[in-house]
């Protein structure tokens, strides 16, 4: 038998009929849904007189268009006419083919990628499929999850299935030791910023190394998360004691000989030593600064001590020199000056990327004893109805409260800025999302990727700043 | 065997590395709960400036442009969110087709199932479409799908290769879900082997009792 990497076994190992010599029937174990991506489908299964194959293995949830404001928990109302009518709608779809919906006021309400994982749903070896782009997180537990489209969500209700093109393997190695003030966040957008946001466009992207074996689960979770934004099509991590801990700390319907069978299969999980990878890369974890976006593609990211690039002064072909005078012209900031000291309006914790209890506990390091600037509105969007509930036990929501962030309700939020939180045309925002493509937050907002702990700096700083430089003031 | 399928027309070019899907169909066009209603939303913010008045300057508002069937990107045009209304909003808006150089993942699937044609061509030759189209007068493009080429204005061809599969798709249309359902067999007898090798594997979720 030839020796395999650890996305073909999880392909291989779902494979219900191969197709053709690129494409299989893949199997999915778990397919998620939100209320944006899903009403189409639902039409078209209408349309077609079919039925959902296997309801149990749906999981469904509003997470994209909901509001965010600070109401008591099971008092929150969509307002938007549209955005009401598509939860509505959504509620409707799952109750008429019986799937389990997390609605608006449901007590463990929050953002897909954060309650999944967070209810045991998520175990390594397993194929999750949702219809959104950052379906990627659950490589960190050791699954093969990714993103598909409203057709292909119909297809999946229907058959349980998708008609998958099966992708080439990478390995990122990622060795060294992390340095005080940075994060997985760091790493993904240097790693992003390095191989270009089609860098691992067609590819399955497999993490080793000894930074990432030193990642909590939750920092893997930011990690692959982010992966799609260097084009990947997967992300993962071979299942070790870190992630066998956080799962079987999580998963709440296997009996104890079950989960301890499970834990034995799931420590083998992993890509054989001999295995072929068509491309690798390497990158040293301790050379790994605080990164910050200057434009408006998640790989125009730099060391917060680094200069914005100047289109003036690039070599490259007309359409990447195009491409970046794009986006210095949008993000308003001359190329070729230093990003930190840039002053900001606004800044964003949330999002499937950095919403988890650790992020909300990283921002709290920060800002504890110390208020928002001023000239700054703060916002943190827990991840989750869990998060938040653990974030109030552990004083950390008083404690932001108390500096001066508004401390609000789980969902998407100003990520893509689907519901009500949106910046105004020409504000600046320090955000702990994924994406800082034109207009993302807002009509001709101004959107810098960065870590939470970043953010909060910037936060009590009024402007960018170097979270090292904090660290070494004590 | 294919059969004939052509797609002549205007192209426009817009010529943009990372053209993602949420300048191509921002978020307040996805609070529908059916396909309609993108025509208004594609590449909105590109095409009109924050006080509603058209940019005039922008490609497909030229007057040359109008009517365009092809679009012609860059670099991994389509790439971010998965939102499947940025496909639906292009055909839509028209198009039948777009050429760049590489397409994002989820993206390009979801063109393939809305029978939206891509046609990859290398950077270079992309480039020199986009320069053909903005320094001539002719704005004309066709696409020959059977013999997979792209004839310029001037004459110009280029080669490319479309995956059987996604040829068969554009040409034919593929009922996937009727295919697939075909194997009905198949999924219950891999079900079986699979939850019996992996019983954690399985998910059961029952629905709520009481949907409010």
């Amino acid at each position: 038998m030839s020796s395999q990497t650890l996305y073909r076994k999880l392909v291989d190992s779902h494979t219900v009929s191969i197709i053709d010599a690129e494409h299989v029937l893949l199997y999915a174990d778990l397919h998620i849904m939100n209320e944006y991506t899903s009403p189409q489908a639902f039409a078209g299964l209408r349309e077609k007189g079919l039925r959902v194959r296997r309801p149990h293995q749906q999981m469904g949830i509003v997470d994209h268009v909901i509001p965010t404001r600070p109401v008591p928990v099971r008092a929150r109302t969509i307002k938007v006419v549209d955005a009401a009518k598509q939860a509505t709608n959504f509620t409707r779809n799952c109750a008429e083919h019986g799937i389990h919906l997390f609605d608006v006021n449901d007590a463990m309400q929050g953002i897909e990628h954060v309650v999944a994982p967070e209810i045991g749903l998520i175990r390594p070896g397993m194929v999750v499929l949702c219809g959104d782009s950052h379906t990627t997180t659950y490589g960190a537990l050791g699954a093969l999850g990714f993103g598909i489209g409203t057709s292909e969500v119909e297809h999946v209700l229907a058959t349980q299935t998708l008609v998958y093109r099966v992708a080439k393997d990478m390995r990122i190695v990622v060795d060294g030791a992390l340095q005080p003030g940075t994060t997985s966040k760091d790493v993904v957008l240097h790693i992003i910023a390095q191989i270009g946001a089609q860098g691992a466009r067609g590819y399955a992207v497999e993490y080793v190394g000894e930074a990432i074996a030193a990642l909590s689960a939750e920092a893997r979770m930011t990690l692959c998360n982010m992966t799609v934004e260097a084009g990947a099509r997967a992300a993962l991590i071979a299942p070790d004691r870190t992630t066998l801990d956080y799962v079987c700390s999580k998963v709440r319907d296997l009996d104890a000989q079950t989960l301890d069978a499970a834990r034995t299969a799931w420590s083998q999980l992993r890509s054989d030593a001999d295995a072929h990878f068509d491309v690798e890369h390497r990158f040293d974890a301790s050379r790994v600064a605080p990164y910050v976006t200057w434009g408006t593609s998640p790989d125009q990211a730099i060391p917060v001590d680094g200069r914005i690039p100047d289109a003036n002064a690039t070599d490259g072909s007309g359409l990447d020199v195009a491409t970046m005078r794009k986006a210095l012209d949008y993000i308003g900031l001359p190329g070729g000056s230093p990003i930190e000291g840039t002053s900001i309006d606004r800044v964003f914790i949330g999002s499937c990327t950095n919403a988890r209890i650790e992020d909300l506990r990283a921002v709290a390091a920060v800002v504890r004893g110390r208020k928002v600037a001023s000239t700054v509105r703060a916002m943190v969007v827990p991840g989750s109805g869990m998060v938040r509930d653990q974030a109030e036990r552990e004083g950390i929501a008083q404690l932001l409260i108390d500096a001066g962030f508004e401390w609000r309700q789980p969902g998407c939020s100003m990520c893509l800025a689907m519901n009500d939180d949106v910046l105004a045309p020409g504000e600046r925002c320090a955000s702990t999302t994924n994406r800082n493509f034109e207009g993302r937050q807002g009509r001709d907002s101004k959107t810098h990727l960065m870590s939470p702990a970043m953010a909060a700096a910037a936060a009590i700083a009024g402007c960018i700043v170097d979270i090292r430089k904090e660290l070494t003031h004590g | 065997m294919a059969k004939p399928f052509m797609i002549a027309g205007i192209a426009a070019p817009l010529p943009v590395n990372n053209l993602d899907t949420d300048q191509i169909m921002p978020k307040q066009f996805l609070l529908g709960i059916d396909k309609s209603g993108l025509a208004r939303g594609l590449l909105h913010d590109l095409r009109l400036d924050a006080n509603g008045h058209v940019r005039e300057q922008f490609v497909l508002n030229r007057l040359e442009y109008q009517g365009a069937k092809i679009l012609i990107g860059g670099a991994n045009f389509g790439c971010g969110s998965s939102r499947e209304h940025a496909v639906w909003g292009l055909q839509q808006g028209g198009f039948e087709a777009v050429i760049a150089p590489s397409y994002g993942e989820i993206f390009y699937f979801n063109s393939s199932n809305n029978r939206l044609l891509l046609v990859t061509l290398p950077p270079e030759e992309v480039e020199a479409l986009v320069a053909e189209l903005e320094s001539g007068s002719d704005k004309q493009v066709s696409i020959d799908v059977e013999n997979e080429v792209v004839l310029t204005p001037s004459g110009q061809r280029y080669r490319f290769s479309l995956p059987a599969r996604q040829k068969q798709m554009l040409v034919e249309g593929l009922d996937m879900i009727g295919l697939t359902l075909r194997q009905g067999d198949a999924i219950d007898a891999f079900e079986t082997r699979h939850w019996a090798a992996q019983p954690w594997s399985r998910i059961d979720l029952p629905a709520q009792q009481n949907h409010n």
